[in-house]
């Protein structure tokens, strides 16, 4: 945490109101999310309890597991989030604008542009918290690799027709999820944290209800008072009055109401199972499907103030308009989205459990590359976060008094002008140190030359800066394309576009020291379903 | 209770979910007289040892009250070192000196080999996925074993041709089955922490003799008498705390009420050097109180000047696109500019 976040904090104790960490919105919200609130029994690994889906605020889609321990059960709770969440996903998939690429001629070796096809938007999902995107990630994984029917016959236990395919696209959700500036998968808590400082610790902070009392407390409340109302108040049957934005339920819940409720359902299910006759086993339905409801409505009961919590959240963050700059990580999003539509049609098997060494690589630095460039662009977008920027000196703000031309000293002299500033910041500059100010919504480079007058009483610099591009090809600098004297800049240490590191062998080329090519048992490594066993409880 | 006593119960609880889970896997694993465990064992850290048979001994360790099962447990593993085979001891106890006072743990099991080697067995319900399970876990369970590690090194200590091993058995189940599946853990840092902490723990006695005269904690005592109980022992808040301990709410409320900047986190006391509370803070970075030449409150001044400057900025531009949010979104590129011109 920076100081310049930390004081926000400590301002946000003293007013008991969360304050503002930024002045624009700085992830894209699309029209339609899709909100997911999932909930999963407790001790078990992805066995989910039910789930609250839908874009639209007032009508969730219950999803419920009568006994989350039972194999056909969950299939069915599977399959149903698979119609809740696909045809969303689909909705999206068709809709195309044309755009290029470059590719490489594998042949040649040449650079080439290559017309495809780029989705015009992507469809996004909104979980509660942190936990709730693992719990994505962990869904697609145990999803992923189950056979259908179709795919094997002779598969025990097959997976209803659209569930790896969910299970597949949850993957690429959670994956994606994990580079920064990415808004295909958001938690509404990450979004909150990122826009508002609370008076309470980052780790208070991952407790949707407890974040919401400090930025949007109820009837005046302080935001201290509102946040331990949300942390601890409880009901006079014990039970947590803002539940847990899940996907982990509260024990009080578990032990009091969940699990005598799901007692109750396999009873009536045993006594189903025992009827004898066709009049008896009519009225143990109707006591089966009796037992089935109560613990619907009892999820429902839990699920929904946290659904009513992060649509208020998202309400909160469509009165911040959104930073120029997010809608150029969105368009990634969207390539992202749009590839791996293409590697499901094509019919590429799912995800590996592990990456190989050359993709892992990739990821990686792609992530290094995503949150440097996330980090310029933040700040380029919002002066509350390039403040935080000129307070670690790798900014600063200042008037230009005097531009000076000056040329280089080859045949065909080309312009770089000096450019003298004054300020009152302290920036850490050096010799040759290049910094960049942004032109038209393109970086202009310059360097800094030396000192023109040292501090002075105000505590103010002069500094001489020489540009060093966009200026045009001729002679003289384009118009406009300098500093005029009097115009207050900003200036950053940082590149504003990150390039990306060297280029990475190909897997075939891999290094000895990264386990060498796939080779020869490519075929054996082949990704096998999970084992199944009878008794299996998931 | 005695949380609850004072006004800030902790939320602290097991599910019965987990519960359940976690003894049917344990029983799983533990069947038929541990013979899948000690093949997971032998698999991971068997060595040299010839592999365990159905003849591995499981010692009943039944006794009264935990210290006659801790010296069942110690004569246990004495006799199976000398007998030289495989033994499986399952929820052995022992015994570990904390503050001062004697500690009884314990784990889920202890396995002898036949080299006279000891290894502590861990089984969590937590999964392994694709062999990795979340850390977080991991470590709180090595964490728990090197406890035990420590406590074993005692007995072994008095025990002749035994060696307590630092690599402790993690046992989870596989992915999403309730298959079990075995991971070595090296706990010798954690083994080596905990014995630091241990030795320089306050003792239990130095920390009552330090206590007023008729002192108590007993719950049925008023809040206020337990207030004051309480605030006699001294807490260092941090809001780590609130994952771990049934005071912490307790400890939170007393921490805030001073003002202490802890409470946003431990690493908050790092980057403001000597300002303490939330009041000195804020007062030193508006100029009110604190010496403009000390680097910490200068540092805080140009925050809360740069802080404020670039919020007024931000309202400005805002006011001068007064038909609210949609027309804002729409000149966002100018905005920008205005950002950063």
């Amino acid at each position: 945490m920076s100081l310049i976040t930390t004081l926000a904090r400590l301002e946000a104790v003293d007013s008991g109101r969360a304050q503002p960490l930024a002045t624009v919105r700085h992830r894209h919200l699309t029209d339609r999310p899709l909100v997911i609130v999932p909930l999963t029994t407790a001790g078990e690994a992805g066995a989910p309890l039910g789930a609250l889906v839908g874009t639209d605020r007032e009508a969730p889609r219950l999803l419920a597991v009568a006994q989350p321990r039972d194999r056909d059960l969950r299939f069915a709770f599977l399959a149903e989030l698979a119609e809740a969440v696909l045809p969303h996903i689909e909705a999206y998939a068709d809709v195309v604008e044309p755009a290029e690429r470059n590719e490489t001629d594998p042949a040649t070796g040449k650079k080439t542009k290559v017309e495809v096809e780029l989705c015009t938007d992507a469809p996004q999902l909104i979980v509660p918290s942190r936990a709730g995107i693992e719990f994505v990630r962990l869904l697609g994984r145990s999803m992923r690799f189950r056979r259908t029917a179709e795919d094997d016959p002779e598969t025990p236990y097959p997976a209803p027709a659209r569930v790896p395919l969910l299970g597949r696209w949850l993957t690429h959700y959670g994956e994606r999820a994990r580079v920064p500036g990415s808004s295909l998968l958001l938690a509404a808590t990450d979004l909150l944290n990122r826009h508002w400082a609370t008076g309470q610790s980052s780790l208070e902070d991952q407790h949707l209800g407890a974040l919401l009392a400090w930025i949007d407390p109820p009837g005046g409340a302080s935001g201290a008072e509102a946040a331990l109302a949300a942390e601890l108040g409880r009901d006079q049957h014990g039970q947590l009055l803002c539940p847990p934005a899940g996907p982990a339920t509260d024990p009080a819940f578990d032990n009091r109401l969940l699990a005598p409720a799901i007692e109750t359902y396999d009873r009536a299910r045993q006594a189903l199972a025992a009827a004898e006759d066709g009049l008896a086993a009519d009225g143990r339905l109707g006591e089966l499907s009796t037992a089935e409801r109560e613990i619907r409505s009892l999820l429902a009961k839990v699920m929904l103030p946290t659904w009513d919590k992060v649509w208020q959240g998202l309400d909160l963050l469509r009165e911040l308009p959104e930073g120029s700059r997010a809608e150029d990580r969105w368009t990634r999003d969207r390539w992202s989205f749009t590839a791996h539509r293409d590697r499901v049609s094509s019919g590429e098997p799912p995800q590996p459990r592990r990456d190989d060494a050359v993709t892992a690589a990739q990821k990686l630095a792609s992530r290094e590359t995503a949150q440097a460039q996330l980090e310029a662009q933040e700040a380029l977008d919002d002066p509350l976060v390039l403040a935080g920027r000129r307070l670690a000196g790798e900014a600063f703000l200042a008037d230009v008094t005097d531009v000076e031309m000056a040329y280089t000293e080859s045949k065909r002299p080309s312009p770089r002008p000096l450019v003298t500033l004054r300020t009152d910041e302290r920036p850490h500059l050096g010799e040759r140190t290049k910094v960049y100010r942004s032109l038209d919504g393109k970086p202009q480079t310059a360097e800094f030359v030396r000192y023109a007058q040292e501090p002075d009483q105000e505590g103010e610099v002069l500094l001489v800066l020489r540009i060093m591009d966009r200026m045009g090809r001729g002679k003289e600098p384009a118009p406009g394309s300098l500093p005029e004297p009097g115009e207050r800049i900003a200036w950053t240490l940082f590149e504003h576009d990150q390039r990306g590191g060297p280029k990475l062998p190909d897997p075939e080329e891999t290094p000895w020291t990264h386990g060498g090519p796939p080779g020869a048992d490519a075929a054996t490594r082949a990704e096998h379903p999970d084992p199944v066993t009878p008794e299996d409880l998931l | 209770m005695l949380a609850t006593a004072l006004g800030s119960p902790a939320p602290f609880g097991q599910s019965q979910f987990a519960f359940m889970r976690g003894n049917a896997f344990e029983a799983k694993v533990k069947a038929d007289g541990g013979a899948e465990l000690l093949r997971l064992l032998y698999e991971r850290l068997g060595g040299s040892s010839p592999a365990p048979g159905p003849d591995a001994a499981t010692p009943d360790l039944s006794a009264a009250g935990p210290e006659g099962r801790a010296a069942r447990t110690a004569l246990a593993l004495r006799e199976a070192t000398a007998a030289g085979g495989w033994a499986l001891l399952d929820h052995p106890m022992l015994a570990l000196e904390v503050a001062g006072s004697p500690a009884y743990l314990e784990p889920d099991a202890v396995v002898v080999h036949p080299d006279g080697r000891w290894t502590v067995v861990e089984i969590k319900s937590f999964p392994m996925i694709d062999a990795s399970a979340d850390a977080a876990k991991v470590g709180a369970a090595a964490r728990q074993a090197a406890v035990y590690v420590l406590a074993l090194e005692r007995v072994a200590a008095v025990t002749e041709g035994a060696e307590v091993g630092h690599q402790v058995l993690l046992v989870c189940p596989k992915d999403f089955s309730n298959l079990p599946t075995a991971s070595v853990v090296d706990v010798r840092k954690q083994r080596a922490v905990t014995r630091r902490q241990l030795t320089r723990l306050t003792r239990i006695e130095d920390i009552a003799d330090a206590l007023p005269e008729g002192t108590t904690f007993d719950p049925a005592c008023s809040p206020q008498e337990l207030e004051s109980a309480v605030s006699s022992v001294t807490a260092a808040y941090a809001p780590e705390c609130l994952a771990a301990c049934e005071l912490a709410f307790h400890c939170r409320a007393r921490s805030r009420a001073e003002g202490a900047v802890e409470t946003l986190g431990r690493s908050v006391r790092g980057e403001l050097g000597g300002l303490t509370t939330v009041a000195g803070v804020l007062a030193a970075a508006a100029g009110k109180e604190g010496d403009p030449a000390d680097p910490t409150v200068a540092a805080l001044r140009r925050a809360a000047a740069l802080r404020a400057e670039a919020l007024e900025s931000a309202a400005a531009l805002r006011a001068q696109a007064p038909e609210g949010a949609a027309a804002v979104r729409g000149q966002a590129p100018e905005e920008a500019g205005a950002a950063c011109r």
